[in-house]
């Protein structure tokens, strides 16, 4: 009955979507006020039986009802609870549902609590988040039914890969929806604020916490990701540019992009128009990262070939909102004054520098990406990858970070360099310091990985400037959050520069009772030993540590084997060790034995990595999450006279 | 979605799928999995400048049956012995220039990262540079334009 009672609900809500469409654009052309009244209940309805239906799939996976095809082919009675749960969405169907629910909730809370913008223009926007909201429903209706029955229930399901047993893996996927999703919002608010033409600062205000919101869960699921791929892989490495990780970086771009420009709008009543635009194209390649991994098209042309029904819905689906948004866009966008003017030199100018370099970074990891695909159908061959993206981006995002350093001490409309100048001495002075220590002290080094540190120095000094001579207890919260930012953005371009500078490694095969050397420790491989886990088996083998003073530390990777299910091969996976000190982290990986030549094997293939400051990405990640936070705090629409009276006096001075 | 499902399919199924998509016979000699590693498969040169030079050439070839990986961060076998392969050559004096250029003449340009400057890649290394310079065009016209504030009279 579950299973019934969700698609049900599913129908239903897709039936309030369109309900919601035809009334919204009724109104907004005719101006029945009942036909508004229809629109914002629907809105919320609709949000909750999405909800429902998805809490109703959960309940499958719970129950290990396997006579559903989609619980039968990704779960398994065995798994532990929380993955049961987390296997959910852990698959097409089940990851398009959760899309689906998040994208109606949110349509849900903006008929609720949104009360800034014109009627008219929130019908509106309600209207297009129900547009969105419908094409997605007929994708999954169509073509990825999560509810689907078998004709005969299997005895137990197949899903048990202990590859995707892993608890950052449960929760990467959700994070990141939300704020894909989150961008739609913007789209939406972008769509309604052309057909109303009330494209102002209460649009701007309204549409903010939208993008700070999806902005930090997609800064904390690219985090979250880099590092489950650091601990995970085995390797060390932290950022691949693999396309899949290229996908979520994009939407971050644009949503980066966007939450600045759309201050100086809020603000400044300026950049009008391009912030319409940005909202336009963040939510877009949050679908167009979608397309890329749903479709197969990663893979290879040729498996996106092999199946091309939902790939094909994806595409044209795609084609029908950004394409119909465009035209939009083109047919009002005449309309749409530029808005107040100011100088090169001026807040708004440090912004329009920044948003230029953020999409100019946007369209190349796009066009890298995207490239390979194209060539590959064009019958060449070629990868894209980090020589690429570091060798083309890399300066570009230096020299963002640098107007980094100077936009939040500039003022709007106009200002001068000289004032600019003389708040800058310290910080120039902390870059001048690390450049000469890293150039005397520091060896041979990559020039990107140097000017990053330098850089690196330059934003941390300056990202507090903001703050000196002011009284603490008063600053507005969104000030602490730029600051807190723009620090982390400091914090983790120091760990990158530092890692790629002074990275250790070493790959030896060791018999138990070798000490071997790697940055300032003297690592002795003790041994291994067999442990048996609950569903696999394991080498784990012991290593001791030791530093120049005198520190011990044990650390135990293991390698792990996962037997074959129904056949299938066993599956091997490293599970490193990591040992994290103030100054970096020391990264141990266990391998296969190595036979010697006399056939005795008792050596062991160790990896060991010293990796200087490299948690420091991504306490820098957090730092921007956490920023952005702040910001979205300050700027929440608290009750009563307290918000109104704070937030009004802060809006000018101290945006964004 | 990042890249937790893209390293669930580079180690699980995306191996054996890559495998059978990896461009026919373009696979690297001794491929089999039960047969132990070669040597430098994972073992560093004694000599540091060269096992650095040969550290930067793996860092830029792609492991061909992965997904999305260097051979420098592969347990496949085959990255494996593509790795000992390397850091054989640069044992013996080859430049890292000749190898990669031993690889492009077999495996094709796919087997780099880097990609070359050629017909097929110049919008790929232009096309930066060509938005850069439109957009800025775009924004300095910006500087220009628009209201001046007493005309409305503030915000």
């Amino acid at each position: 009955m579950i299973a019934e009672l969700g698609l049900a609900l599913l129908w239903i809500a897709a039936a309030l979507a369109c309900l919601s469409l035809v009334a919204g654009v009724l109104y907004v052309r005719g101006g029945q006020a009942e036909l508004a009244a229809l629109v914002r209940p629907a809105s919320v309805a609709q949000g909750v039986l999405t909800a429902t239906a998805f809490g109703l799939l959960i309940a499958l996976f719970v129950r290990s009802d396997m006579s559903v095809e989609l619980v039968a082919r990704n779960s398994n009675s065995l798994k532990p609870m929380i993955f049961k749960v987390a296997g959910t969405w852990g698959n097409h169907e089940g990851s398009m549902l959760l899309w689906l629910t998040i994208l109606c909730l949110s349509g849900a809370l903006i008929a609720l609590f949104e009360k800034r913008l014109r009627e008219d223009t929130l019908i509106a926007t309600l209207a297009a988040q129900a547009a969105l909201s419908l094409g997605f429903f007929a994708f999954l209706l169509f073509s990825s039914n999560p509810f689907n029955r078998l004709p005969v229930a299997p005895p137990d399901g197949q899903g048990l890969n202990p590859l995707l047993q892993d608890i950052g893996l449960a929760f990467h996927p959700p994070t990141l929806y939300v704020g894909y999703v989150g961008l739609s919002v913007a789209f939406s608010f972008a769509v309604g604020a052309l057909v109303t033409r009330e494209i102002g600062p209460a649009f701007a205000r309204a549409m903010r916490p939208w993008v700070l919101f999806s902005w930090i869960f997609l800064t904390i699921g690219i985090t979250a990701g880099s590092y489950w791929a650091y601990y995970e892989l085995g390797w060390g490495g932290w950022w691949f540019w693999d396309p899949v990780e290229n996908v979520s970086l994009v939407p971050w771009l644009a949503g980066a992009a966007l939450l600045h420009s759309v201050a100086v709008t809020a603000t400044r009543n300026a950049l009008r128009a391009w912030t319409v635009m940005l909202a336009v194209i963040g939510f877009s390649m949050s679908m167009v990262g979608t397309f890329i991994v749903r479709s197969g098209l990663l893979t290879s042309v040729h498996s996106f070939a092999v199946d091309p029904e939902r790939g094909t819905f994806l595409l044209v689906l795609m084609a029908i909102y950004i394409g119909g948004a465009l035209t939009l866009f083109a047919l009002r966008a005449g309309s749409v004054a530029e808005g107040k003017k100011f100088a090169l030199l001026s807040r708004e100018g440090s912004l329009v520098i920044n948003n230029l370099l953020l999409t100019t970074i946007l369209a190349l990891v796009l066009l890298g990406t995207l490239y390979p695909i194209v060539a590959e159908a064009m019958g060449e061959k070629i990868s894209v990858g980090p020589p690429y993206y570091n060798r083309v981006a890399g300066p570009l995002a230096l020299v963002l970070c640098l107007v980094m350093v100077a936009g939040p001490l500039l003022s709007w409309r106009r200002d001068d360099g000289k004032r600019l100048w003389s708040r800058l001495p310290v910080a120039a002075l902390a870059g001048a310091a690390v450049l000469v220590l890293l150039v005397v002290f520091g060896g041979k080094i990559g020039i990107l990985p140097l000017l990053g540190m330098v850089v690196a120095a330059i934003v941390a000094v300056a990202s507090l400037a903001p703050l000196w001579g002011r009284n603490l207890r008063r600053t507005p919260l969104p000030t602490w959050g730029m600051v807190t930012a723009h620090f982390g953005v400091a914090v983790a371009l120091a760990g990158m520069g530092a890692e790629s500078a002074f990275i250790k490694e070493r790959l030896v095969a060791a018999a138990p009772g070798d000490i071997i050397k790697v940055g300032s420790y003297a690592v002795t491989f003790v041994g291994v030993k067999p442990v048996a886990g609950p569903n696999y088996t394991s080498i784990e083998g012991t290593l001791v540590a030791r530093t120049a003073g005198g520190g011990e530390f044990t650390m135990r990777p293991e390698a792990r084997t996962f037997p074959g299910l129904m056949g299938t091969a066993p599956t091997e996976t490293n599970e490193a060790a990591l040992l994290t000190r103030p100054g970096g982290q020391l990264y141990a990986v266990l391998g296969q034995p190595v036979t010697s030549d006399d056939g005795r094997a008792d050596r062991y293939q160790i990896r060991l990595w010293w990796k200087p400051l490299v948690w420091w990405i991504w306490l820098g990640g957090g730092l921007i999450a956490l920023g952005a936070t702040l910001s979205l705090v300050g700027r929440a629409q608290l009750p009563g006279i307290w918000r109104a009276r704070r937030y009004r006096k802060s809006q000018e001075r101290f945006a964004p | 979605m990042t890249g937790a499902f893209s390293s669930c399919l580079r180690r699980g199924a995306g191996v054996f799928l890559a495998m059978m998509l990896a461009n026919g016979g373009a696979v690297p000699v001794t491929a089999q999995d039960r047969l132990p590693p070669a040597p430098y498969a994972y073992e560093q040169l004694r000599d540091p400048a060269k096992e650095a030079r040969a550290k930067a050439l793996m860092d830029e070839l792609r492991c061909l049956v992965c997904q999305g990986q260097s051979i420098a961060d592969s347990d496949a076998p085959l990255a494996g012995d593509m790795r000992h392969e390397v850091r054989s050559k640069i044992a013996a004096g080859e430049s890292p220039e000749a190898i990669k250029k031993w690889l492009v003449a077999r495996y094709g340009n796919w087997v780099s990262y880097d990609p070359p400057f050629d017909a097929a890649t110049a919008f790929l290394w232009l096309g930066p540079f060509l938005f850069l310079l439109l957009g800025g065009w775009l924004a300095f016209g910006r500087f220009r334009r628009g209201e001046d504030d007493a005309a409305e009279g503030g915000a």
